[in-house]
């Protein structure tokens, strides 16, 4: 008989140590530390929270908010801070139990104690990391005797700014369709000539290629200027005699083609080519192939890129400034100087906040469920 | 008077030869199996043949005309000369249905309800019939691949190129696919056939193909490749299949 998995003593292969100890079946660390960490900084922040609650409360009085409105609101939350005291107390808790199931020589119920005390702790940590940004914040707002309030947020002032303000944010709503739907098409177009195959497209690839680099290269607000001043001043016929708004759609549709070339050829490239070679070999032409095959399928892979840039070119609208167009900044900015406060501007900020926000949630959607689809094979 | 001539081609990737001088003629209705080690050319042959890849020198002639080199239509020649791909290649945001119309409108102008009806004949002959309106990430890889060689078929082609059409399945899926390629040679079908299947080449082949050196090492009938094999480098390989238990 062959002794086929006897050891040999020379060990010739040294691909690991001679003696492995079996480590993996010690003691869970003690996570007391960690826990008692916890409850002290949740102590702290509570602390904190109510001293920054009573300053705010004093100051909202004196600014002529209604005791009735206040009193309540002050105790609902003072009590609701104490929320953060429930993870830390739990991780005090588990790492006790742990401690006993160690002392008692129950290993396993003492490893799930320990990742349950830890995993308390640490949210308690996210918790208080949280809440210290909402003190600072508070304190900002109430620092020099409510100077940054009455700057940026004086409520009277948005109140009376917001009609005006948001009517004039119709004219970046115009500015940014009527871009975008341009730019759809302009920067597809870009992204087919910089793709076009072959020797004789060289000159046709080249000039797309000049045009991306120039523009990706050239600050929008740049290309603003120099479309909405200079096209003027040329008295170029057609181009010379245009309306604002009208040359903050050329000019962004400029900038953002450029990108937006850029999104549609990475979409295109990713597209694996034995696709092309398919529909080539059942003797589609290239144009074909493009519309009928890459250009479909690279379509569904760009939409979240796309919708970035399309955030983008939505709050480069407000670049129309620079060329006089009464948009809705330009209006704030109206508003502000006649005032001397930024409140209308906190609006107009406001407003381009809460348009691009539903449109950056479904880009994460999107993305995630590709990533999804991906994982999934 | 062969359908297909190959004649002396050669093709280079930078230092490493492809092909050098090879030569090959088809019958019509001849099944001619390519076989050899991986990176032998079998694959890269189907893509000239097919236009999808350029040769260097040499030229290759369907019905007796160049179809090689500049000036040639490809989108013509490539309504004559189907081809497989190993990976399927089936679009994957098209239908069945969609998948197999798209070249006979697109490329033949048929009208929309002739392409229609022709490919619900051709799935429901390969017992795809209730699949038409599905998309193939849904099919198994048997099932995707017959959809592919249909798509190929739906434009009537003369020849049918197929590379290693079932290097890619599951072993239990290769057979649904050889039936299909077993019922075409049993019709006619010119077929030029890259493989790794050794016993399906030795069934159906009408004549088998050994590339090395660029060439066409050794051809004949498949009785003798596969049993009196005569050049030094074709004993080699197959006694290498053999060791691996594929023949």
């Amino acid at each position: 008989m062959t002794m086929a998995h006897e050891i040999n003593k020379e060990r010739p292969s040294g691909l690991f140590p001679e003696r492995r100890a079996f480590t993996s079946g010690a003691a869970p660390r003690d996570v007391t530390g960690w826990a008692t960490t916890a409850v002290i900084t949740a102590l702290v922040i509570v602390f904190a929270f109510w001293a920054t609650l009573r300053r705010l409360y004093g100051v909202s009085l004196t600014l002529g908010v209604s005791d009735y409105v206040l009193m309540p609101a002050a105790v609902i939350l003072s009590i609701a801070v104490l929320a953060i005291l429930i993870p830390a107390a739990r991780s005090v808790s588990r790492a006790r139990a742990a401690r006993q199931c160690v002392s008692s020589g129950d290993l396993v119920n003492a490893r799930i104690l320990t990742s349950a005390a830890s995993d308390c702790a640490y949210y308690t940590f996210g918790f208080a990391a949280l809440l210290v940004a909402v003190i600072g914040f508070a304190q900002f707002l109430v620092a020099n005797d409510l100077a940054v309030s009455r700057t940026f947020l004086l409520i009277p002032l948005m109140w009376h700014s917001f009609p005006l303000v948001f009517k004039a944010f119709w004219l970046n709503v115009y500015i940014f369709v009527v871009a975008e739907i341009l730019v759809l098409v302009w920067g597809l177009i870009v992204a087919i000539a910089r793709l076009m195959p072959g020797e004789t497209a060289r000159p046709i690839r080249a000039m797309a290629t000049l045009y991306t680099d120039i523009f990706r290269g050239m600050p929008a607000i740049i290309t603003m200027y120099l479309v909405g001043f200079g096209l003027p001043l040329s008295g170029v016929p057609l181009l010379g005699n245009l309306s604002a708004e009208t040359y903050a759609i050329i000019a962004l549709t400029l900038t953002f083609g450029a990108y937006v070339a850029e999104v549609y050829k990475a979409g295109i490239e990713s597209i694996h080519w034995s696709q092309v070679a398919a529909a080539r070999s059942l003797g589609l032409s290239y144009l074909q192939t493009m519309r009928h095959i890459i250009v479909p399928q690279a379509v569904r892979r760009i939409i979240p890129p796309l919708l970035n840039d399309f955030i983008g070119l939505q709050k480069d609208t407000a670049l129309v400034n620079v060329i006089g167009a009464i948009d809705a900044f330009n209006q704030a900015k109206i508003i502000s100087s006649n005032n001397f406060n930024l409140s209308a501007v906190t609006v107009v900020a406001f407003i381009f906040i809460a348009i691009t926000i539903p449109q950056a949630r479904l880009v994460d959607r999107m993305l995630e469920k590709d990533q999804r689809r991906l994982r999934g094979g | 008077m062969p359908i297909l001539e190959i004649k002396n081609i050669s093709k280079a990737y930078g230092s490493h030869r492809v092909f050098d001088g090879l030569t090959l003629d088809v019958e019509e209705h001849q099944v001619v199996c390519l076989i050899g080690a991986s990176g032998c050319g079998k694959s890269t042959l189907l893509r000239c043949i097919n236009g999808l890849e350029p040769i260097g020198s040499g030229e290759i002639l369907i019905h007796s005309d160049r179809v090689s080199g500049p000036g040639v239509d490809v989108n013509a020649l490539r309504r004559d000369v189907g081809i497989v791909f190993q990976s399927y290649n089936l679009f994957p945001h098209m239908t069945v249905m969609e998948n197999i119309t798209l070249a006979p409108r697109k490329v033949l102008n048929q009208p929309a309800r002739e392409a229609e009806v022709q490919a619900r004949h051709l799935l429901e002959r390969i017992g795809l019939g209730q699949k038409a309106n599905v998309y193939p990430d849904s099919l198994s890889g048997g099932q995707q691949q017959r959809v592919a060689i249909v798509r190929a078929l739906a434009m009537g082609p003369m020849i049918m190129l197929l590379d290693e059409i079932t290097s890619a399945l599951d072993p239990e899926l290769v057979s649904e696919v050889l039936n299909i390629v077993r019922d075409l040679a049993a019709d006619g079908m010119t077929m030029v056939l890259a493989t790794h299947e050794m016993g399906f080449a030795r069934e159906v082949a009408t004549k088998v193909c050994f590339l090395a050196e660029g060439k066409v090492y050794e051809e004949g009938p498949p009785e003798q490749i596969f049993s009196e094999p005569q050049g030094e480098r074709t004993q080699a390989f197959l006694k290498r299949i053999v060791a691996a238990g594929r023949l």
